[in-house]
This record gives structure tokens, C-alpha cells and sequence, in this order.
């Protein structure tokens, strides 16, 4: 059964129709490109599919559970974690503590447990730390684990904001524009990264790019948006070759 | 006929109101800022009337329009110095400091003029009209109070139509730097609003202590922070919003005090306020702004 | 040990040290009258910007309202002492239960004024807070509670009878009257301990670090999983239950308390603040230095106390501008050890 399955997701904003008629599933595993023009309602499509934005219609199947119109905080409890096209770190809390706020939910005690410090606040926090460090590794991050977020440079931002959606445990991995300000170098360290979240993580990810190299390189699927609609949609090879998807890449 | 004579202070007090708002919403419209100082420019133009008038014996028109100057010049210093160092930090920063600058104006008119209580003349000599044989009095000053608020109404909002100025303050309420790419004066623009806004704030407190004479260095704050109130509750950001704010909430508290109890009507007017900001957080004419991500 | 431990144990030092020290000065009569008197109000502010801070700081919201959660807090907690002051005769078991309920009770108001204030942003939202000190002040100015042989009296706004044996617990303005002096510097220290306590483990835990994610973006910490509504309002009811802590203490070392502008009015609220700013926005350690040497400062420099706001209201101004205005952070850090040495911090690379 596809992680993810949407039918006929549409929002219009007033007048403006942004995203009409979006069809798409995702098999457990893959790695899935949406791609297309800058304004075609990318971060839209992503904004529906974690509650940022109510959709005027269609359905969102989260391993068979219709998660539609549900708030934030609950799709991300159901298993959706995304990154943000404009990084959105907490920017005064330390590298460590940014992951740990994603471990929030995983790692459940109270806030009186807390105050008192009672034995199952060090056993969590212990174990939080342990998970963070192991999470900030895989991105090469754990010798920053005490900088303040914002001190980091831009393309650790990035990868920080990548660690913190995997702390939260998703089923879906929702990455915006990862690349974006990465040097050749660093996109294609970046394009090994995701590969191995992929596979050791049992990870289903879907990402919004413009680097078409990392995009041939790692995506099994695409789709294309052009204008809020499917423009095109299949395998990384045939819908790059496609005709139509040149057009409204490369103009006429 | 108590109920309307009431109705008619409501509306009177309303005005002063109204025409306070006006300086927080246009202010909060351009520079994105709760001017708390607001009131208490309120009071230092009540003072400059005070002094000039009762103690020089200036004339009244004279007195007012020295009131105007002073609070015009008062508005642009403080933004000059307090709020324009600050014009891209954290809001709570802002509001911070303009909390400084009430203080700071409040607690220099307790060391110029003292504590005790200044008892304040009227500058209005208009006579009470009598209508209905003599049952119900409409006071000259409220007469006075809600023609003025009518005519800076009119005055403002054609401003802000036909003149370039008052189109530049528009365009940057909208867009700072899309203003500022075409060519529009950001400084300039919001040291205007701020002029206006406290050119207003003198003839309003004057109207003020005309109705209720006790002058003190706290005077202004009271009524500030009500007719900020009164700018939120009509929508902040909208002059129509704020003659409406005022208005309503200047009746509301005359209501209150006379058929509710007299020593809850400030409780009343700031339940009131919390309501309509959980029912519409905007305000009523407010626009809805969402955050992009 | 870790930097933050090491931070907190510092600041619990700190206040111990001094209060042995004041102790000292004490037994020895080096200290004057007027400077004891100032013991218990310091520890108040101390206690009160606590909370504050934690509200500022923190959950980066302003509320100028605190000082009606104080209020909540001392007539509560002096209402119950009045109570109970012939059946506990024990004075710290008395003032623990005054506590307990002054507390609780601020609690309870902040929460209820929580739920809506909290779906406000920034400017609204510290001007309900303001509102709502107001309306507090003003409903405890017109509340008239008493006692007597038949049964408890109420009445909101006209004043009422009761025996002439009988017990007023609030006489409307006039305010709680003859309240048992159970307040001392000792119990303030101790109290300034425990809302440390309390605020040192809340922010360094879970739920202080999912205060702090929603304060630094609200959009992200949405994104991963964390519940906005609950966390504000828990940050928002602790700092208002400081704040009442700090009121029950302030209620018990004066002998009448009325709802005035001046004891819990916004003055008293932007006093606090003020500590809190000029602490350092976060630093609890910072609040509690800036409440003790601004209740002092006037007092060793008696000549300047018809200036002591002015001075307060130029400090302040001044503050916010050297620490916010871009031009200024600009020059520190190009003129600090650390902007020379240290990592430039994204904010100011911007």
C-alpha cells in the first residue's frame, strides 16, 4: 500500500486557483521528486499536506488514514515531518536542543517530572541525548551539538533542519528545496545524506528541487507542476525527456 | 431623556476618543508600533494649554494652537530619538521603549509641574442648547467635541485621498519596501504621521479637560490606553475603524458607569475590548493578515 | 558538570551568600531600620520578575499585567490568612496555606485569562494583559467580603452591613485590614529559592525547551509535533503563579492592603518589567540583581528619590536603544572581544 495517497487536492486562494486537481502516490521507500517552475504551488502542495493550509478539496491518505484538514501538530503526530524552503530553525536554542525538540513527542514524561527532576526525567533526557547525538552524526553535525542554531553556516542549517524532521519519526520525509545555497560540493555530500536516510532510516521521501542534478541523481519518480496543474508524472527518465516538461522548463 | 443625555456624553467622550485613536492607528498602520507614549503627549498639550491659558492668559485659540505646535514637535523628537534607532528590532523592543518614553514624559511633568492636581478651564464658550422645553441640556463642549471629531475626520481622510502625502502614507502602511523603491520618503512619511498623530493627540486632550477639568501628570494615560483600546476595537490601521472604535467606546462607558455601576465602567470597557478581539482578533474593520511560509 | 548547571548553582550561591551576609549585618546592627523594611519588598520584586521573565523570555510574549496577578495573589492569600488566623496558630504553617491559595489563585486567573489572551499576537496581546490587570485592580476595589455570626456577606460595587463583631475579610477600596505580619526576609529568600527551582528545571526540561521552540518559531514547532495552545498557556500560568507567590509575600508584610495604582496598578507592572529588561531579557539571575539593586539605589542616594523614575524611564529607554538599535549592534560587535574572536552569530551577518 502507497505511504502517501492524494486524490484531487485543490485550494484556491480567493480568486486564484493555486493547485487544482493533484493526484499523486508514494510508495513506502521512495524517493519521490516534485519539481516545476518557480510559483507552479510547490510549498502549496507541501503547506496542504501538513495542515499549514486547509485544502478546498481532494483527500490526503497517510497510510491509509485520511489525515485532510487535520491540524499541524497532529499530522506530524500521524508521521509527516518536513524541512522549509526558508530555514526555520529555533534559532536560540543549540544544535542539540533543536533536535531534541523534536524528539518532543517520542520521548514523552511530564512537566512536573521536569521541575522535580524525578529518575525518569534523567532516563529521558539521557536517552534524548543519546538519539539527538546519533541523528546529528549521520549529518556530520555532532561536533556543532552545542552552537547555537544560528551560529551554524547556512548549508548545516539546512542539514540541521533535515535531522530535526527525522527526530519526530515520520513515516514521510517532506524536504523543500534541500539544496538551495549548497555549492556542487555540498549537494552532492547532500545527495549521499538522503540516500542513506532513505535506506537506513526505512524512509519515504518526497522533495521539492530545482538542482536538476540532484534531482536525476536521486529521485526513483517526479512530478511535474506547472501553473498548480500535472504537467507531467512517472519515472525520473521519461517525464525528464518529455516534451512538454522541456517546454515549460526551457520556454519555446 | 437621561438615557439620551447619556447617549450624548457617551458620544462626546467618544470623540476625544476617536480623535486620540486616530494617532495610534496611524502611527500602528505606518510604523508597525504601539505608541504608548501616545497619552501622555495628550497630557503635555493639556499642560501647554494650562499654562499659557490659565496661568499667561493667552486667549483659548491661541493657547490651543501653541498646544498643537508643542505636541506636533513633542511626536517628531520622540520618534527621532526613541523609535527610529529601532525601526527594524523586534517589536518588543519597541513597545518597550515606548513604554520608556511614557514614563520618561510622565515623570518629567510630575518634577516641571508638580503632583497636585491642576483644576483645568474649559477653552469651549459655546452655550448648552435646551431642546424637549429644557429636559434634556446638550452641553456646549459636546457640541464642540463632536463637530471637531467630524471635521478632522473629513479633514484626514481627504488628506490621506488627494494629497501625495497622504498617498505615500498609504503605500508605506502597505509595503515599507516597495514604497521605498518608488521613490517615497520612508523617514519623512512616518515623521509626518507622527506629527499628525500628535497635533491631533493636543486638540484631543484639550477637548478632554475641557469635559472633565482635573489635570495631573497621569491625566493622558487613562484615556491613551482607551483609545488604543478604541483603535483596536474599530480594527487598527483604519480611521473609519477608529471613529467607530471611539465612538462605541466612548457610549459604552457612559452607559456602563450610569446603568451598570459607576466604579466598574473602566472593567466593563476592557471586558468589552477582549470580547471583540476573541470573537474578530482584527478588530471590526480590521483586515486579516496571515503569516507566509 | 554541565555550563548550564554549573549557571544555576551560581545564582542559588548567589542569593544564599547574600542573605547570609544581610543576616550578619543584622545581628551586628550594621543595618538601619529603613534598610530592613526594604528586605521583604525586594524579595517581592525579585519573585515577581521571576515570573515575568519566564513570560518575556521565554514564551516571548510581553505582558503588562503581571501586577494584577500579584494583586490575585495577595488578596486571596491575606483573605485566607485572615480566615484561618485563629484556628492555625502556627505563623509559617498560616502563611504555607495563604500561599498555597494565593498561588493557586493566580494560577487559575492566568489560566482562564490564558485561553484567550494567548491567541493574540505581540502588541494585542500586551495590551489585554494590560486590561486585564486593570479590570482586576478594579472589580477587588468595589469587592466587599465580610463575616459574621450570620454567615459570609458579598457584594460587588455597594457597599454592605455586617455585626458589629463580625470580620471584614475585603472592605471594598479600604482593602484587607489588620493583616498578620507572617512575612519575613527568611521566607522571601526561601521563596526567591523555590521559583528558581522551579524556573531553572522548567526551562532545561521538555516541556521548557518546547516553550522556548514555539517563542523561536511557532511555524516549525508546529511542523514537529509540538502543541502550542498547551505549552503557552502552562508557561503563562506558572509566571502568573510566581507572580501571586510574590503578591501573597508583599500582602503579608504590610498591615492593610489595598488594590492602589501604586501597589498593583500598570506602574507596578512596568517596575517589573523594568527589572526584567535591565536584568537582561532571560537571565533570571540578571531579574533578580536589577529588583535588588533598584529598590536600593534610590535609598542610598536619598536625594535623588524625586528623580528615581525619571532615572528609571532614561535607563530604560537607553538600554533598549544600545541593545536593539541595528547601528549599535553593529558597533558591539565590532568593538567586543567576543564579535572579534567569537563566531559571528547569523542574526548580526544578516
Amino acid at each position: 500500500m502507497a505511504v502517501l495517497e492524494v486524490k484531487n487536492l485543490g485550494i484556491s486562494f480567493g480568486g486564484l486557483r493555486a493547485v487544482d486537481g493533484f493526484n499523486v502516490s508514494i510508495e513506502k521507500g521512495q524517493l519521490y521528486g516534485l519539481i516545476g517552475p518557480n510559483g507552479a504551488g510547490k510549498t502549496t502542495i507541501f503547506n496542504m499536506l501538513t495542515g499549514v493550509y486547509k485544502p478546498t478539496d481532494g483527500t490526503i491518505f497517510l497510510d491509509g488514514v485520511n489525515i485532510t484538514g487535520r491540524k499541524t501538530t497532529e499530522i506530524n503526530k500521524a508521521g509527516v515531518a518536513r524541512t522549509f524552503q526558508n530555514i526555520r530553525l529555533f534559532q536560540e536554542l543549540s544544535v542539540l536542543d533543536n533536535v531534541k525538540v523534536g524528539l518532543h513527542n517520542g520521548h514523552a514524561y511530564s512537566t512536573i517530572t521536569g521541575i522535580l527532576r524525578l529518575p525518569k526525567y534523567r532516563r529521558s533526557e539521557r536517552r534524548m541525548d543519546a538519539r539527538a547525538l546519533e541523528l546529528l552524526k549521520v549529518f556530520d553535525l555532532d561536533g556543532e551539538a552545542e552552537l547555537l542554531a544560528s551560529n551554524l553556516p547556512y548549508g548545516k542549517q539546512r542539514k540541521l533542519e533535515i535531522a530535526r524532521a527525522l527526530a519526530t519519526d515520520p513515516k514521510l520525509l517532506l524536504l523543500d528545496e534541500p539544496a538551495a545555497g549548497m555549492n556542487p560540493n555540498e549537494t552532492q555530500e547532500l545527495m549521499k545524506t538522503i540516500r542513506f536516510v532513505r535506506d537506513n532510516f526505512d524512509m519515504t521521501i518526497l522533495l521539492i528541487e530545482h538542482d536538476m542534478k540532484l534531482v536525476s541523481g536521486i529521485c526513483e519518480k517526479l512530478t511535474v507542476l506547472n501553473f498548480g496543474q500535472v504537467l507531467a508524472q512517472g519515472d525520473t527518465a521519461a517525464v525528464l525527456n518529455d516534451p512538454e516538461v522541456i517546454k515549460a522548463y526551457l520556454g519555446e | 431623556m437621561s438615557f439620551l443625555s447619556n447617549l450624548i456624553n457617551g458620544i462626546s467622550l467618544g470623540s476625544v476618543y476617536a480623535i486620540i485613536a486616530l494617532g495610534y492607528t496611524m502611527v500602528y498602520g505606518i510604523a508597525k508600533m504601539l505608541n504608548f507614549a501616545h497619552g501622555d503627549v495628550i497630557m503635555i498639550g493639556c499642560y501647554a494649554v494650562f499654562m499659557t491659558m490659565s496661568r499667561q492668559g493667552w486667549p483659548p485659540l491661541l493657547s490651543v494652537a501653541f498646544a498643537v505646535v508643542v505636541c506636533t514637535a513633542l511626536g517628531m523628537i520622540i520618534e527621532k530619538i526613541a523609535y527610529k534607532p529601532l525601526r527594524r528590532a523586534t517589536p518588543l523592543a519597541v513597545l518597550i521603549t515606548a513604554i520608556g518614553v511614557s514614563y520618561f514624559l510622565q515623570n518629567s511633568a510630575l518634577l516641571i509641574f508638580g503632583a497636585d492636581t491642576k483644576s483645568f478651564t474649559s477653552v469651549v464658550a459655546v452655550p448648552p442648547i435646551k431642546l424637549a422645553g429644557g429636559a434634556l441640556t446638550i452641553p456646549g463642549t459636546a457640541i464642540v467635541t463632536v463637530a471637531v471629531c467630524l471635521v478632522i475626520m473629513v479633514a484626514l481622510t481627504l488628506f490621506i485621498k488627494k494629497t501625495k502625502a497622504g498617498q505615500a502614507m498609504l503605500a508605506v502602511s502597505e509595503d515599507k519596501d516597495a514604497a521605498q523603491l518608488m521613490g517615497i520618503n520612508i523617514n519623512g512619511t512616518i515623521s509626518l504621521t507622527f506629527a499628525i498623530g500628535s497635533g491631533l493627540a493636543a486638540i484631543a486632550g484639550v477637548l478632554f479637560c475641557s469635559t472633565y477639568p482635573s489635570l495631573t501628570p497621569y491625566t493622558g494615560s487613562m484615556p491613551g490606553i482607551k483609545a488604543f483600546t478604541a483603535a483596536v476595537f474599530g480594527g487598527i490601521g483604519s480611521v473609519p475603524g477608529a471613529l467607530l472604535g471611539g465612538i462605541l467606546l466612548g457610549v459604552i462607558e457612559i452607559l456602563g458607569r450610569a446603568y451598570i455601576s459607576s466604579q466598574l465602567s473602566d472593567a466593563i470597557v476592557f471586558a468589552v475590548l477582549i470580547i471583540v478581539l476573541l470573537v474578530k482578533p482584527t478588530g471590526i474593520l480590521g483586515k486579516k493578515v496571515s503569516e507566509k511560509v | 558538570m554541565k555550563k548550564t548547571t554549573r549557571d544555576h548553582l551560581i545564582t542559588f550561591g548567589l542569593v544564599v551568600v547574600v542573605y547570609l551576609i544581610v543576616q550578619l549585618l543584622i545581628a551586628t546592627g550594621n543595618m538601619s531600620s529603613l534598610m530592613q523594611g526594604l528586605l521583604v519588598p525586594m524579595c517581592t520584586y525579585s519573585i515577581v520578575a521571576i515570573g515575568l521573565n519566564l513570560c518575556v523570555g521565554y514564551l516571548g510574549e510581553l505582558s503588562i499585567g503581571h501586577a494584577g496577578f500579584m494583586c490575585v495573589g495577595a488578596f486571596s492569600g491575606a483573605v485566607v490568612s485572615k480566615l484561618l488566623s485563629e484556628t492555625v496558630t502556627n505563623g509559617i504553617l498560616l502563611f504555607v496555606i495563604a500561599l498555597a491559595v494565593g498561588t493557586l489563585m493566580a494560577a487559575l486567573c492566568g489560566f482562564l485569562i490564558g485561553i484567550p489572551v494567548l491567541r493574540l499576537r505581540g502588541d494585542y496581546l500586551a495590551i489585554v494583559t494590560l486590561a486585564f490587570g486593570e479590570i482586576i485592580k478594579n472589580i477587588i476595589n468595589v469587592l466587599y467580603i465580610g463575616k459574621d455570626s450570620q454567615g459570609f456577606h458579598f457584594s460587588l460595587s455597594n457597599p454592605i452591613e455586617i455585626e458589629e463583631e463580625g470580620l471584614w475579610l475585603i472592605n471594598g477600596a479600604k482593602g484587607i485590614a489588620k493583616i498578620t505580619h507572617l512575612s519575613s526576609f527568611t521566607i522571601g529568600v526561601v521563596l526567591i529559592l523555590i521559583s528558581l527551582f522551579v524556573v531553572y528545571n522548567l526551562v532545561n526540561s521538555r516541556s521548557g525547551r518546547a516553550i522556548m521552540a514555539i517563542r523561536d518559531n511557532r511555524i516549525s514547532a508546529e511542523s514537529v509535533g509540538i502543541n502550542i495552545t498547551k505549552y503557552k498557556l502552562m508557561a503563562f500560568t506558572i509566571s502568573a503563579a510566581i507572580a501571586g507567590a510574590g503578591g501573597v509575600l508583599y500582602a503579608h508584610n504590610l498591615s492593610t492592603v489595598t488594590a492602589t495604582p501604586a501597589n498593583f496598578g500598570y506602574n507596578m507592572s512596568i517596575m517589573i518589567l523594568v527589572f526584567v529588561v535591565l536584568g537582561g531579557i532571560g537571565s533570571f539571575r540578571g531579574s533578580i540583581i536589577a529588583a535588588v539593586l533598584l529598590t536600593l539605589l534610590p535609598e542610598l542616594l536619598r536625594g535623588l528619590s524625586d528623580y528615581r523614575m525619571l532615572i528609571y524611564s532614561i535607563v530604560l529607554i537607553a538600554m533598549m536603544l544600545f541593545n536593539w538599535s541595528p547601528r549599535m549592534k553593529d558597533f558591539r560587535a565590532a568593538h567586543s572581544l567576543k564579535g572579534r574572536f567569537g563566531k559571528k552569530t547569523a542574526k548580526e551577518a544578516e
